[in-house]
């Protein structure tokens, strides 16, 4: 008598069991990252620091009121101007002797900032300000320092800051990294992010 | 007697599918390896604003989220409909926060502390008074790296 084989397991259902799974992975994946505007919260000071004194010129405020208006500089402004105006303001430059800015190319209007170093943007909110206001107002402030950051390591360096930033963030860049820190940091210097939140009104 | 004899008819032979399982369990795993589970029930209405300066958010495991907005249609009739923060899976309080900022730092590895970073994911709609109250209380806990969660696009679609 003929000697009995082991029967072979049915594998018919194996796709269906992966399959199975595959749906189950493919509904519970997120494979987007977040993203959004990074900021840094400034530490609680003391109370008995003497807050520095700083020319009314020097500063840029901004405040949205409860009904998410807009004014700059005490005047009513719409959010598309807001980028132009902040970076009119930043990139003034009317500094002379030590406070003179070499790289601006603003108007050098008397009546505005001396130099990037100096100038502070001042954003005031309500408490019934919407959030979609402030991150409006938010992203076009970020948006006239990143502005101008380009353009200058544009003309130093031949490349978005933005890029540059980029790069030195990421784990998998191959190149040289000190090197490109170090320019980074350079632009950083040249406008420094000076955005001042008080704490809200109302 | 030809030994050469045509094999019957011209039609088509069937499509193997042997390797079918193969192919398929080839995406499962690479979707196993790319999932990432939600960890939060979302409890609160969460439309994030539009923004276009934004900067990723990598590395899942050393971020810190909070919610905040109004309670999603049904739990407004426990919570309430004024906005509110969430942390983990239930509805907190402001004075919470630090105690879930603390915790969080705890259950991490020491030396990735310092990179720990907090997500604001919060919707559009809240009043901004919240948001200061959250801010303020990151900062007694000295979590001073935050991000705004946003969706990207035009500021204008806000």
């Amino acid at each position: 008598m003929a000697k009995r084989s082991a029967p072979e397991v049915n594998a018919g259902s194996m796709a269906d069991i992966a399959f199975l799974l595959l749906i189950f992975f493919l509904v519970t994946t997120t494979i987007e990252t977040d993203r959004g505007i990074s900021r840094k919260l400034p530490p609680i000071q003391d109370e008995n620091v003497e807050p520095p004194v700083i020319k009314q010129k020097n500063i840029f405020t901004v405040i949205v009121n409860r009904n998410n208006d807009l004014l700059v500089e005490d005047e009513l402004m719409q959010l598309k101007d807001l980028r132009k105006a902040a970076m009119d303001f930043l990139d003034n430059g009317a500094g002379t002797g030590d406070d003179a800015c070499t790289y601006c190319q603003g108007a050098k209007d008397p009546t505005s900032s001396d130099n990037p170093e100096k100038a502070i943007i001042s954003l005031v909110n309500d408490r019934k300000t919407e959030y979609r206001t402030y991150i409006s107002v938010q992203n076009e402030l970020v948006a006239a320092y990143n502005m101008l950051r380009n353009r200058e390591a544009r003309r130093m360096y031949g490349k978005d800051f933005t890029e540059m930033e980029g790069n030195l963030n990421d784990p998998n860049f191959k190149g040289n990294k000190a090197q490109l820190e170090e320019r980074v940091n350079t632009i950083k210097e040249m406008y420094p992010q000076k955005l001042s939140e008080a704490e809200p009104k109302g | 007697m030809s030994k050469f004899k045509k094999k019957k008819g011209g039609e088509l032979p069937a499509i193997s599918t042997a390797s079918l399982p193969d192919i398929v369990f080839m995406l499962l795993f690479f979707f196993m390896v790319a999932t990432v589970m939600r960890q939060n029930t979302l409890m609160v209405q969460n439309k994030l604003p539009y923004a276009d300066q934004v900067e990723k958010l990598d590395k899942k495991d050393l971020v810190m989220y909070i919610y905040a907005g109004k309670p999603s249609p049904r739990y407004q009739q426990s919570a309430g409909t004024e906005a509110r923060i969430q942390l983990n899976d239930k509805f907190a309080k402001v004075s919470e926060v630090q105690q879930f900022i603390y915790a969080e730092r705890e259950s991490k590895r020491e030396e990735l502390v310092p990179y720990l970073t907090t997500a604001l994911k919060v919707d559009v709609e809240t009043n901004m008074g919240l948001v200061s109250d959250i801010k303020q209380e990151l900062r007694k806990a000295e979590a001073l790296k935050i991000n705004y969660t946003t969706r990207t696009g035009e500021v204008s679609k806000n």
